[in-house]
C-alpha cells in the first residue's frame, strides 16, 4: 500500500478520517466519534438490554442520542406498550430525546430535527439509516449492541468502505420520479451488488431533484447491500437545514483524484415508471409489464416516500377521483412536520375526500405490525422499500413497490396502472 | 486457537428470517428457545443433527435482511461455533462478531456437507480434513478479534470501558 496519502479521498474516507483523527483509507479499521445515534421501537429494547449488560451507568453524549417510537405506534399490543414504556423510562433516566408516538418515522424525524447533518457521522439501529446520505451524512445501520456501545462510549469502530460511484444523467419525463430512478438502480446493481461499499450518487438528474427525491434514492442504498448512499451537499441541502440547527454545516466533497472501485452510469431520459414485483426489491420492470394486476391495498408513506413532495404528487392524482371499490388506500405522512405541511396545503382533505385512510405519522403497515396487514392472496402496491415475503405481516400476500404516483393511480383503478394515464389534467414539473 | 467440527452446508442469500423465523423471534428473547428453531425452514432436522461446536457453511450474502440481533444470538445458542461464507451482509456480520459468534469470509465452494474442518482462528486458515484442502480466509481485523476473544462486544466494553485502538503486538 505505497503512497496512500498521495491518493485523494472519497466522502466516506474524509468523514471517517475527521471523526477518527487519523488518515483513513478504504480497508482501514477506525474508531470514530459519533455525531448522532438513533434506535426505534423494534431495536431499542435489545439495545437497552445490551447497555445494561455492559454495566452502563451513563450515556456519553445525551445530546447526540434519540429514540423513536414509530414501528408500532400507537401500540397495537400490551407487550409492545410495555416495550415503549421501557424506552421512555430509559431515555428519561439518561436524559436524551424520545420521539413518542405521532412524531413520525425515525429517519424523517432525524432529518426534520436537524440531527443528521452534512459531513456528520451517524448510526441508527435500523437498516434504512443510509437515508441521510442524501444530505451528505455518513449514516449507516447497525445492530442493537453496536448502538448500545455507541450510547455508552460515544464512538464506534468502522471499516472504511470502498466506494462505488453512481452517476445519473438525463431529465425525467412526466410521471417518472425519484422512486423510479431508485428502483431502476436496484434492478441494475442488484440486491448484493454494492455489499460493503459506500455509494456516491450524483449527476445532473440528482442535482435537479429536490431533497425529498434524493432521500428516496439514498433510502434504497441498503437494498443494494451498500453501507452508505452518499450525495454531495448543495444549496438545496443547506437551505433545508436553515432553522433546524445551530451547528456550523461542514459538507464534504470527494477529492478529484479519489479512488473508486467501480463507476456505474445511468441515463434516465427514456425511463418509464418502474415496479418491483414480489418478493425481491431487485425484481424490477417497467410498469407496463405488470399493468392490470389487481390490487387490494395501497400504501403511500414510509421513510422511502412519505414526504411532502410525495404527498403532493399523489394528491394531484387522486383529486376529484375515488379510490376503487374494494381497495384500501392508506396514506401515512412520514412525520408530524410533513403532516402539518400536508394539512396546510389541503392535501389531507383531498385524500380523505377520495376515500383514502390517513393514519398517524409513523411506519404504518410497512413492516406488518399494524394499521393495514394485507389478507391472504391479496396484492399490495406500496411506496415502501421492501417487498419480501411476509414483510407486511402476511406471507400469503404479494407486495409491489412503486412511486407515489403509480400507487395513487393504481388505487383509483383497482389495478396496477401507469400513472402517466392520470397526468392529463395537470402539468408535470 | 484451533477449533474442530463438522460442516453443515447451505446455499446463497440465507436471510435473517431463514436463520430464525419471525414466527419465533418476536415472541421470546429466550435464545435457547430460539436456538432450537434455527434454519428450520431450510432444514427441519438441522438442530437435531448439529453437534455443539459444528460449523455452518454457506454461499454469498449470508444474513441479508433485517438488522435484528436474534439471528447470530440464536445460532450461537444452538451451538454453532463459526459460520463460513463467501460473503456476509454487513449488519449481520457485525452483529455476529458483537455477539461472539465467529464469521469467516472464504471460498466455501469446495466444502461439502459433513466435511470435517479444522479452523485456526488466529491465522484464519481452514483445513478441510475430509478433502485435504487448505482454505485461507485471512485474519479478521484486530478490533474484531479483540471483541471475539472477550466473547462479544458486551464483555469487551465491560473490560475496557469502551472501544480501544488495536492493542500493541496484535
Ligand atoms: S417506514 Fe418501513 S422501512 Fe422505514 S423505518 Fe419504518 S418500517 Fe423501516
Amino acid at each position: 500500500m505505497e503512497g496512500k496519502s498521495a491518493v485523494g479521498k472519497t466522502i466516506s474516507e474524509k468523514i471517517l478520517s475527521t471523526h477518527s483523527g487519523r488518515d483513513a483509507s478504504a480497508g482501514n479499521i477506525v474508531i470514530a466519534e459519533l455525531d448522532f445515534m438513533m434506535a426505534q421501537d423494534g431495536t431499542a429494547p435489545l439495545a437497552i438490554r445490551s447497555f445494561e449488560r455492559m454495566d452502563g451507568t451513563a450515556v456519553a453524549h445525551p445530546e447526540r442520542a434519540a429514540f423513536c417510537i414509530d414501528h408500532s405506534a400507537p401500540s397495537p399490543l400490551r407487550a409492545v406498550s410495555d416495550l415503549h414504556d421501557l424506552m421512555r423510562a430509559f431515555a428519561s433516566r439518561y436524559g436524551f430525546e424520545l420521539n413518542d408516538v405521532g412524531e413520525g418515522v425515525c429517519h424523517q424525524v432525524m432529518l426534520d430535527k436537524g440531527h443528521a447533518l452534512p459531513g456528520s457521522l451517524v448510526i441508527g439501529a435500523d437498516s434504512h439509516t443510509c437515508t441521510y446520505g442524501a444530505v451528505n451524512a455518513f449514516a449507516t445501520g447497525v445492530g442493537s449492541t453496536d448502538l448500545a456501545a455507541g450510547l455508552l462510549s460515544g464512538s464506534l469502530w468502522f471499516k472504511v468502505p470502498e466506494t462505488m460511484t453512481v452517476t445519473v444523467s438525463g431529465a425525467l419525463g412526466p410521471g417518472v420520479f425519484a422512486k423510479d430512478v431508485a428502483l431502476m438502480m436496484v434492478g441494475g446493481i442488484t440486491a448484493d451488488g454494492a455489499t460493503y461499499h459506500a455509494l456516491e450518487i450524483g449527476g445532473e438528474t440528482i442535482s435537479a431533484m429536490g431533497l425529498d427525491g434524493r432521500l428516496t434514492i439514498s433510502n434504497l442504498a441498503v437494498e443494494m447491500g451498500a453501507k452508505a448512499g452518499l450525495m454531495e451537499a448543495d444549496e438545496k441541502t443547506l437551505t433545508f437545514f436553515r432553522g433546524r440547527t445551530d451547528a456550523a454545516l461542514e459538507p464534504v466533497s470527494p477529492d478529484p483524484d479519489a479512488r473508486y472501485v467501480e463507476a456505474v452510469e445511468f441515463d434516465v431520459s427514456d425511463l418509464v415508471p418502474q415496479v418491483a414485483s414480489p418478493h425481491t426489491v431487485d425484481n424490477v420492470s417497467a410498469v407496463g409489464e405488470v399493468e392490470g394486476t389487481p390490487v387490494a391495498e395501497g400504501l403511500i408513506g414510509t421513510c422511502t416516500n412519505g414526504r411532502l413532495d410525495d404527498l403532493r404528487v399523489a394528491a394531484r392524482i387522486v383529486e376529484g377521483g375515488n379510490v376503487a371499490p374494494g381497495v384500501r388506500l392508506i396514506v401515512a405522512p412520514a412525520s408530524r412536520e410533513v403532516m402539518l405541511g400536508a394539512l396546510a396545503e389541503g392535501l389531507i382533505e383531498v385524500f380523505v375526500e377520495a376515500g383514502a385512510v390517513v393514519v398517524p405519522p409513523g411506519c404504518a403497515c410497512c413492516v406488518g405490525t399494524h394499521q393495514g396487514v394485507p389478507g391472504d392472496g391479496e396484492n399490495v402496491i406500496s411506496t415502501a422499500n421492501r417487498n419480501f415475503k411476509g414483510r407486511m405481516g402476511n406471507p400469503e400476500a404479494f407486495i409491489y413497490l412503486a412511486s407515489p404516483a403509480t400507487v395513487a393511480a393504481s388505487c383509483l383503478e383497482g389495478r396496477i396502472t401507469d400513472p402517466r394515464r392520470h397526468f392529463d389534467k395537470c402539468p408535470v414539473p | 486457537m484451533v477449533i474442530k467440527g463438522k460442516a453443515h452446508r447451505f446455499g446463497d442469500d440465507v436471510n435473517t428470517d431463514y436463520i430464525i423465523s419471525g414466527r419465533y423471534k418476536f415472541k421470546t428473547l429466550d435464545m435457547n428457545e430460539l436456538g432450537r428453531h434455527v434454519m428450520e425452514d431450510l432444514d427441519p432436522e438441522f438442530y437435531e443433527r448439529l453437534e455443539k461446536g459444528d460449523f455452518l457453511v454457506a454461499g454469498k450474502n449470508f444474513g441479508c435482511g433485517s438488522s435484528r440481533e436474534q439471528a447470530p444470538l440464536a445460532l450461537k445458542a444452538a451451538g454453532v461455533a463459526c459460520v463460513l461464507a463467501e460473503s456476509f451482509a454487513r449488519i449481520y456480520f457485525r452483529n455476529s462478531i458483537n455477539n461472539g459468534l465467529h464469521a469467516l469470509v472464504c471460498d466455501t465452494s469446495g466444502i461439502a456437507d459433513g466435511d470435517q474442518l479444522e479452523i485456526d482462528l488466529e491465522s484464519g486458515t481452514i483445513g478441510d480434513v475430509t478433502t485435504g484442502a487448505e482454505i485461507d480466509s485471512g485474519p479478521l481485523p484486530g478490533v474484531m478479534r479483540g471483541i471475539l476473544s472477550e466473547g462479544g462486544l458486551v464483555e469487551y466494553i465491560k473490560k475496557y470501558g469502551g472501544l480501544v485502538a488495536e492493542r500493541e503486538g496484535e
